[in-house]
């Protein structure tokens, strides 16, 4: 427990004491604000369900971006060599850095909450709706920086880091997308599977303990395979 | 204290350490010695439970390494190649941060940091940061963090590489210091770093050990006899047929090089010193001699020697 926390506040540290944090929560409030207000200025719509379907897209881009160094910069440094010669577990190094990534994003989410208090200075929203879907995006974005966490520890190179992470979160976005090309037999498993189909259902305002459980389920292999794979490099 | 034993470590189908087993005595400092690529640092990260053996076993005070990785670890200060640091943090914060790692009680850690900034000198560079320090603050750093829980064994590999000659005299003279109590595995290919620091040495070469023992004995193991530099002045008769029947002398050739005098050298037997019968034997001829120098066998020489065939 204290090699986590000790762990978790160096890359906390690290990502404030380098631009990476800043250009990602900005970037992130850039985009999500310019959709944030065609919704209320265009569309007269006092409500976040645009912004954050626009917010689940951006996942898509920005949590390979935030964890693509995480464990590959490690790696390409040597330093990995200098923490895995501490007394320290693989699963404590992959579970601090997993919880730091974590909290970069939901740094980045409370800056959104800007958004829900100018809608009800100027409507009636469903804030009962918009928790519950602020809920969804931290336990789907969870789920993506753990499939991002395990992308980084299977290579040294950021880029490839990036680029695998985005391709597995592509396929878990895009399987509730293809479900009607799928033959019946296989579409359910497909759609249990589908982070989307779980997001829809908790952003419905019905928190599910089957879609948490999805969710941590996610979250768990993806941690579990991440530092099982730190490990394998005593055998190769 | 450390024992090795029957140490195999594949990687795919290259074997890096093959079969190997030496034992690390109690506050020795060993040197461990061997080309680039001899499996020294494969070794090394074995024994520090980075990478597991493919066979055989590492046991430090009879625990294996393996089995009891984290237990192990904290005994170990290892600073590995290359001096891997984070370079975005600053000295002062590196060297909390290892040592809330490393696990001092939290009572002792300013006392230990105060301690490692005294020892490895970083009292200028505290709040800079480490990517922009100085090779030489680089590796003292690697020092510090490796020293800094007072362990029972400190693993350095390669130390020194990329230091200028003074920073290289400053890190051995720690190294020498840190020998005084503690067991230090030395990992190098600069020979004179082992001559000047190390109680004992282990050649490795292509993961087999090729020689084992403090460092008289290993010169003594592996070579023939000393060697003999002549110059002189011959006007008549044949100097190498003369010399070569001087009992003790072994061999003679003639180095090549220009004007009057020639320069010879000549090999002796293990254990004889000719060069007396070899001065009788030129004033007899009416030669004149201009030098005589004999050349002990170096470490270099035998590692050359064990790591050339």
């Amino acid at each position: 427990m204290g090699n986590i926390l000790a762990i978790y506040k160096r890359e906390m540290k690290s990502y404030f004491n380098s631009p990476i944090a800043y250009i990602i929560i900005s970037l992130f409030l850039i985009i999500s604000g310019y959709f944030y207000s065609i919704s209320l200025f265009l569309l007269n719509e006092a409500s976040m369900r645009n912004v954050m379907g626009i917010i689940t897209l951006m996942f898509i881009f920005f949590i390979p971006a935030i964890t693509m160094r995480t464990i590959s910069e490690e790696k390409k440094t040597g330093t990995i060599e200098l923490m895995l010669t501490m007394p320290i577990r693989e699963s404590e190094i992959i579970i601090a850095k997993y919880l730091a990534a974590l909290a970069l994003l939901v740094i980045a989410l409370v800056f959104t909450l800007a958004y829900v208090l100018t809608l009800s200075l100027l409507g009636n929203p469903d804030l009962g709706v918009i928790f519950s879907g602020y809920f969804g995006l931290i336990m789907m974005g969870g789920a993506y920086l753990a499939l991002g966490v395990y992308a980084s520890t299977i290579t040294e190179n950021q880029i490839v880091s990036f680029i695998v992470g985005f391709v597995i979160i592509f396929f878990f976005f895009m399987l509730d997308k293809i479900l009607i090309f799928m033959p019946a037999a296989i579409a359910p498993i497909l759609e249990y599977i589908s982070i989307d189909y779980h997001f829809n259902n908790i952003t419905r305002g019905v928190i599910d303990s089957r879609d948490v459980i999805y969710y941590l389920t996610v979250i768990v292999f993806s941690l579990a395979l991440s530092s099982h794979t730190l490990a394998s490099r005593k055998w190769t | 204290m450390i024992q090795i034993k029957n140490l195999t470590k594949n990687f795919g189908t290259t074997r890096a350490v093959d079969d190997i087993s030496f034992e690390i005595k109690r506050s020795e400092i060993l040197g461990f010695l061997g080309p680039n690529g001899a499996g020294k640092t494969t070794t090394v990260r074995v024994i520090t439970c980075f990478l597991a053996p493919t066979s055989g076993t590492v046991e430090i005070n009879g625990l294996n390494v393996f089995d009891n990785a984290l237990e192990i670890r904290r005994k170990i200060g290892y600073l590995p190649e290359n001096t891997p640091l984070y370079h975005d943090m600053n000295v002062v914060d590196f060297l909390r941060y290892s040592a809330e790692l490393r696990k001092i009680p939290i009572d002792k850690r300013s006392m230990r940091i105060k301690k490692m900034i005294d020892v490895c000198g970083l009292g200028d560079v505290l709040h800079k940061d480490i990517g922009q320090l100085s090779k030489g603050y680089n590796q003292r750093v690697g020092l510090a963090q490796a020293m800094i829980h007072d362990p029972e064994i400190v693993i350095l590999d390669e130390p020194t590489s990329g230091l200028d000659p003074n920073q290289i005299v400053e890190i051995r003279n720690m190294i020498k210091e840190l020998g005084k109590e503690k067991t230090v595995v030395l990992c190098t290919h600069i020979l004179p770093e082992v001559q000047s620091t190390c109680d004992r040495a282990l050649i490795i070469n292509k993961g087999k050990i090729a020689a084992h023992g403090t460092i008289e004995e290993i010169s003594a193991s592996q070579t023939g006899g000393d060697r003999i530099h002549l110059e002189l002045q011959a006007a008549e008769g044949d100097p190498i047929t003369v010399l070569k029947a001087v009992e003790g002398v072994e061999e003679v050739a003639v180095v090549p090089g220009a004007g009057v005098t020639k320069r010879y050298r000549l090999g002796t037997v293990k254990g004889s010193d000719p060069r007396e019968k070899i001065f009788r034997t030129i004033v007899d001829n009416n030669w004149t001699l201009l030098e005589m120098r004999r050349d002990r066998t170096s470490l270099e020489e035998v590692f050359r020697l064990l790591t050339t065939n």
